[in-house]
């Protein structure tokens, strides 16, 4: 601190920022997240707990009744769980981003001569740790519970990233309420409302052909219920098929709208 | 202004570290800064002094890019916090009001983290962390969540995570609030260093010693608005002069004390017989020594004699007294006035 100032005029200086910054700054951003989530584990709670609690719990109520016992009914309900909680997961993106845009380190982060969009691309990225330990332990829990994936280890991997993949697009959509909403618990309410038909109606727990037909309707074009179909195909029979195109279209869509529409609100607020 | 002209802003330092012009923010209507002017030199501390809600964050806040003015203009080292806001962020370092690091984070993993956003690598991190820890005595607490620091560390924290780059001008938002004395004049002492190493400083507080010990210049805010902006010494003449005590030892003297004083300081006093005390208005210092001279031979004797200076706190509470707001004009002032 004691040495002498680099004067302005012997300073390098760029008004705009390059394209490797961006990444680079947006990745310092991200090993905050994770260095975050690391000194609070209890923010852990809703990947760590929901995926072991709803698998025993759904399995063994539901199990007996839809596929005659929990045995069979494991290939259908790990992966309409996994798709459920990973989902669930990513709403707190948008939670964690409101609660940090309020913080005082925001305003440093602002002050920097920094990607303006980094902090936004970087809590985006570091939550894809959670998706993943969320898929992890879904798994891991049925394999306990005797789920045998008939597609083998690399088909469950490709399914695992898909679902990743799909709830880091989804995440934009809570991104965006994040940005634009008051107050986090705010953003809470609106992502459940929304969350919550999406997941439920759909054939993430119980076959579509016990609902009634405007139900069916609904469940047939809701996006969720072709992820969870593209995921039973890979981790039970190891197929690729429409299902995984439609899912990825969707999530491409939704990155399409939404990330835009997050970003430049995120821009005004920034 | 300033930027028309890069080659020539390259090759001499600009004098100015701010200059702004006609500020404006409004909040749903209300006008928390209403057309604030500031020109900061380089090199020097500049105190920005003001009441709860005058405005002084809001135009922090402006100058360093994190609000957007409704209207007037802000150059750093000529560059405008508008238009070149990426390129004023690579000179300035801002230590706002309220915390500005990361709560759930140690210490070391903040300046960490600040550094490499700014540029460094992960060794080149690693270090400047260190020696800034160092320097701000924190090291013992380095990896410790900032939860657990007293508020006088997570202020110093703040100040470390500011100089990282080492940026020639430096906002600091009431510095020294909540701070104890000792802890205090440790910030002062940092402040009067950074300065020596080529920095600028523009500091807020309410603190009229502080900016009494540090600034070179003051601007004092109300309204939203500069009411008077100059030297310590400036603003203290604009409030009054120095003024004079005397007491007598015997009471029966004090008349002829008065006419003595009237005489050879050319002023009119102020008698109160009953305490045996004589005030009177000091322009002149040595002209005290003529005083004492004529009091001897009068044969007057004393029993205390006292120079009293306005204090900063006069200046402060008849600049930003509601006195000010209606009747501006009526301050004579040798220092520039404006109206808030
Ligand atoms: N974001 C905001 N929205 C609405 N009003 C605001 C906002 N920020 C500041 N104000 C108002 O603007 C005025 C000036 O606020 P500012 O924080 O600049 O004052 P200050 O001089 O820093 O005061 P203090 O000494 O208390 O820190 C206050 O009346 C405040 O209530
Ligand atoms: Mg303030």
């Amino acid at each position: 601190m004691n040495q002498p100032i680099t004067p302005v005029s012997q300073r390098q200086l760029r008004n705009h920022t390059s394209f490797g910054q961006s990444v680079r700054n947006s990745f310092t951003m991200a090993y905050r997240g994770i260095l975050k989530i690391r000194r609070t584990p209890e923010q852990l709670f809703d990947v760590t707990f929901q995926p072991i609690i709803f698998t025993l719990m759904f399995t063994y109520i539901f199990g007996g009744a839809i596929s005659g016992n929990v045995q069979s009914y494991l290939p259908v309900i790990i992966p309409g769980i996994l798709v459920q909680t990973v989902i669930t997961t990513s709403v707190v993106t948008g939670v964690q981003l409101r609660e940090d845009m309020d913080k005082g380190v925001f305003d440093r982060f602002k002050s920097l001569p920094i990607a303006r969009i980094a902090p936004l691309a970087g809590a985006l990225l570091a939550d894809t740790v959670r998706y993943t330990i969320a898929t992890v332990l879904t798994f891991t829990m049925g394999y306990i519970m005797g789920y045998r994936p008939g597609g083998g280890l690399s088909h469950v991997a490709i399914a695992a990233v898909l679902v990743i993949v799909c709830a880091w697009a989804i995440s934009w959509i809570f991104a965006f309420f994040g940005v634009i909403a008051r107050t986090a618990s705010s953003v809470q309410g609106i992502s459940m409302i929304i969350l919550f038909p999406l997941t439920f109606l759909s054939n993430a727990f119980v076959p579509v052909k016990t609902m009634p037909h405007w139900l069916q309707w609904f469940v047939n074009i809701n996006p969720i219920s072709h992820l969870v179909t593209a995921v039973r195909n890979l981790a039970n029979t190891g197929t690729i098929g429409n299902d995984l195109a439609i899912s990825l279209i969707g999530a491409a869509v939704a990155v399409a709208i939404f990330a835009p529409l997050t970003v430049r609100a995120y821009m005004r607020r920034a | 202004m300033g930027r028309e002209n890069p080659i020539q802003l390259k090759s001499v330092d600009a004098p100015w570290a701010v200059e702004a012009r006609g500020l404006v923010k409004t909040f749903g209507g209300f006008r928390a800064v209403d057309g604030v002017d500031l020109k900061v030199r380089a090199g020097t501390i500049y105190g920005v002094l003001g009441p709860n809600g005058a405005g002084k964050t809001t135009t922090i806040r402006m100058l360093a890019t994190l609000l957007r003015p409704d209207a007037g203009t802000a150059t750093i080292f000529g560059y405008d916090v508008v238009k070149e806001p990426q390129i004023v962020r690579q000179l300035i370092g801002v230590t706002g009001q309220y915390a500005s690091v990361d709560e759930t984070l140690s210490a070391t993993e903040n300046l960490i983290i600040f550094s490499r956003l700014l540029g460094l690598s992960h060794t080149e991190a690693r270090r400047k962390a260190a020696e800034l820890l160092e320097e701000f005595s924190l090291t013992e607490a380095a990896k410790r969540p900032l939860k657990k620091f007293s508020g006088g560390m997570r202020r110093r924290l703040d100040l470390a995570a500011s100089l990282i780059a080492q940026p020639p001008l430096i906002f600091l938002d009431e510095p020294t609030t909540g701070l104890d004395p000792r802890t205090r004049a440790q910030m002062w002492e940092t402040i009067r260093r950074l300065v020596k190493t080529g920095s600028t400083v523009v500091l807020t507080t309410q603190y009229l010693d502080e900016a009494d010990q540090l600034a070179d210049r003051i601007a004092v805010i109300h309204h939203g608005g500069v009411v008077a902006e100059g030297t310590v010494d400036e603003l203290k003449a604009s409030v009054g002069r120095s003024s004079l005590q005397l007491r007598v030892e015997e009471p029966q003297t004090i008349e002829r004390a008065r006419r003595c004083v009237e005489q050879v300081l050319r002023v009119q006093s102020i008698v109160s017989p009953e305490a045996g005390k004589i005030t009177a208005p000091m322009a002149d210092a040595d002209k005290v020594t003529d005083l004492l001279i004529a009091l001897r031979e009068a044969g007057i004797r004393l029993s205390e004699m006292s120079v009293q200076k306005p204090t900063l706190d006069e200046v402060f509470l008849t600049l930003t007294g509601d006195n000010v707001t209606e009747s501006p004009s009526s301050d004579e002032m040798d220092v520039e006035v404006s109206q808030g």
